[in-house]
């Protein structure tokens, strides 16, 4: 029999990417650093009772009456079990690799979806970055961004993309072919077509995405405390390594907590739109 | 000139569309070239032209290309090869903000489907062509207000799409199309979707709308009694070919192939067929002055028992009846006109067959075919009436 191995290669790659680009690496961790850093200063600035209630109320608007008790009674929940800064790290990385992931996502969804040479492109670089297992990414990224919320993010990044891209992709191509040509046949530019037919048309759709984006982020957030990105996910690891069952399960429930409360109100944010 | 002028227009699909061009030279059938081939033709070789304000529905099975056909005089699908004209532009040159402009202003879609926007009120869906164009609010919505009136559809303005039935969605629809005032409409199969008795109300609805705006229609549809009721001249496609145009009537009693037969033979005939074209010229006519001899020798040379009697003009003055023109050449009476039947019955040429039969049924004449003069055309004798309904002509 004969060995192939493709792993010195991507070895290799990477660290021809290392030697000669790290001056873009830099600056990409500085930038993210800066913002990561920044939302969670915000969200840690405030105390934890006044924020809770902004979050409330905020759940109360786009997702009714059930979500902002929840919210407020997990939120308490997990400030009783002084996990709240911890939670609000997780949260601000959940929010800046989220907001990443979807502003490069959703327009190259856009992108894929009126052009079948993209989107053919598109799709196996997606299966690739979801069926990877999550844990590889975190190799390249400490090589390019050391340890830290930085490389935490950015693998966060990729391992939440595909569904944005995928879902934006779909909503559009979803669109009824005769709707389009509808559109069309009263002379719209290309541009009004996207922004006066597909885009809302698809919304309810690409909202989905939105919301497993944000899922996504969530888990790999947690999986990336092994790269020391912090927030609950530390939590977690500390439970598992020093075997400590209590301080695993009470993390554990804050990043179901925090799931459920961003999972309602995100599918909300579809529902209503969809109206 | 015409108002669109569609000439040797041709659609395949495929990967190398120009090389299909010889084999369709050569006469190769549709189903030959997509079995050597891979590609399909959707449109060979289809020409013909339609006049402003009439309205000119292409009919076929699903397939035979009609909705590609439609699809190519507003390029939402760009033919292989042809010409487009409208108004003696062909739009086939048109760049593309030159087509845009042609679509914005000049013609307007109705879908088989509907294809509302889910997402718009009615009005704001009806306003679409013109927001498209960047009329001002205030203006447009006037606009969509006064079409949506028009289709019967006030106090709807507001509502959504999915709250209205097929019959509404489709008024919507028209009513979309009506908003930019265009010159053409274009209906792909606009009533097919629709329930029989609605979709009877709106062909109606479009015959009336149509008497007072005189727009160019292009209509397609699968449905013979449809075309038949609508167009003004009909194209009949089968296979991508148009097989023959002509007049619902013409389509009827002269088609063009076994094919256009096979299509008509379960058509009411009796709703199409006019007087016109089952008349007959009668068998003698005679001046009143000629006298009763000249009459009784002339229905006795025809083998008749009455003849019609006509002024100047061939203007009808009634029928006489042999015993009556024996018994006034016996008392040796020469004047006419005191045993001229005048009630007699009459008919105008354009009166469909199936209003006939009653008429035919009841009385013991043949019907004389009049114009408003009073001018006689020609008579109908029930015999015809009846080879008429069965599809036989004379």
């Amino acid at each position: 029999m004969f060995t192939l191995h493709i792993g010195p290669a991507f070895e290799a790659l990477i660290d021809w990417l290392t030697d000669n680009f790290s001056g873009v690496f830099d600056l990409i961790r500085k930038v993210l650093m800066s913002g990561i850093t920044g939302l969670e200063d915000i969200l840690l600035f405030l105390p934890s009772l006044i924020l809770i209630v902004i979050f409330a109320l905020v759940a109360w608007k786009i997702a009714g009456r059930g979500v902002a008790a929840f919210t407020l009674l997990g939120f308490l929940l997990i400030v009783g079990m002084e996990l709240w800064p911890q939670t609000m790290k997780t949260l601000a990385l959940v929010m800046a690799s989220a907001l990443i992931a979807l502003v490069i996502g959703i327009p190259l969804g856009i992108w894929a979806a009126r052009n079948d040479m993209v989107e053919k492109f598109v799709r196996p670089v997606l299966d690739f970055m979801q069926t990877m297992p999550a844990f590889v990414y975190l190799i390249p990224a400490v090589l390019f961004f050391k340890l830290g919320k930085v490389p935490g993010a950015v693998a966060t990044v990729i391992f939440s993309m595909p569904p944005a891209v995928r879902l934006t992709n779909l909503g559009i191509r979803q669109v009824p072919e005769d709707v389009v040509e509808a559109a069309k046949s009263f002379g719209s530019t290309p541009r009004q077509l996207l922004y006066k037919v597909q885009l809302p048309i698809a919304t309810p759709t690409i909202l989905a995405g939105v919301n497993q984006t944000i899922m996504l982020a969530l888990s790999m957030v947690v999986i990336s405390a092994m790269i020391g990105a912090g927030g609950l996910g530390s939590e977690v690891l500390k439970g598992i390594t020093q075997l400590k069952i209590g301080l695993g399960f009470e993390s554990g429930i804050a990043v179901v907590i925090l799931a459920m409360i961003l999972d309602r109100i995100t599918q909300a944010l579809g529902g209503t739109k969809s109206k | 000139m015409p108002k669109i002028e569609v000439k040797n227009i041709y659609k395949i699909f495929g990967s190398r569309p120009k090389s299909i061009f010889p084999h369709l030279e050569k006469g190769m059938s549709k189903d030959e070239i997509l079995e050597k081939t891979g590609h399909t033709v959707g449109i060979n070789s289809a020409s013909f032209q339609v006049e402003e304000g009439e309205t000119f529905v292409i009919m076929g099975l699903s397939g035979s290309g009609k909705s590609t056909l439609i699809r190519c005089l507003n390029r939402l699908i760009e033919p292989t090869a042809g010409e487009v004209l409208i108004d003696g532009e062909n739009i086939l040159e048109a760049s593309h903000q030159e087509l845009l402009r042609m679509r914005q202003k000049k013609m307007a879609m109705v879908f088989q489907r509907f294809a509302l926007f889910p997402h718009r009120t009615i009005v704001t869906n009806v306003e679409y062509g013109l927001e498209i164009q960047g009329v001002e609010d205030q203006i447009r919505r006037e606009k969509a207000y006064e079409v949506l009136e028009m289709v019967g559809l006030k106090g709807y303005e507001e509502s959504m799409p999915d709250q209205l039935s097929g019959g509404m969605q489709q008024r919507v629809g028209l009513a979309r199309a009506l908003a930019t005032d265009p010159d053409v409409l274009l209906m792909d199969e606009a009533f097919s979707a629709l329930d029989p008795l609605i979709k009877k109300e709106m062909q109606d609805e479009l015959l009336e709308l149509q008497a007072k705006m005189h727009k160019t229609i292009i209509f397609i549809t699968h449905d013979l009694d449809e075309a038949l009721k609508l167009g003004d001249r009909i194209a009949v496609m089968k296979d991508g070919k148009i097989v023959q145009i002509g007049t619902p009537e013409e389509i009827l009693t002269d088609p063009a192939n076994a094919y256009v037969k096979e299509f008509v033979q379960d058509v009411d005939r009796t709703k199409i067929i006019t007087a016109a074209t089952i008349m007959r010229k009668p068998d003698a006519v005679m001046a009143p002055k000629e006298g009763p001899r000249v009459a009784v020798r002339k229905m006795e040379e025809a083998g008749i028992s009455s003849i019609y009697v006509t002024g100047k003009d061939k203007y009808l003055k009634g029928l006489v009846r042999i015993e009556d023109a024996v018994r006034l050449a016996k008392e040796g009476k020469d004047n006419l006109e005191e045993v001229i039947i005048k009630d007699i019955p009459t008919t105008a040429p354009d009166t469909p067959m199936v209003d006939l039969l009653p008429v035919a049924a009841t009385t013991s004449y043949p019907i004389v075919v009049v114009d408003e003069d009073n001018k006689m055309l020609g008579i109908i004798v029930r015999v015809s009436v009846i080879s008429g309904i069965i599809g036989r002509g004379d």
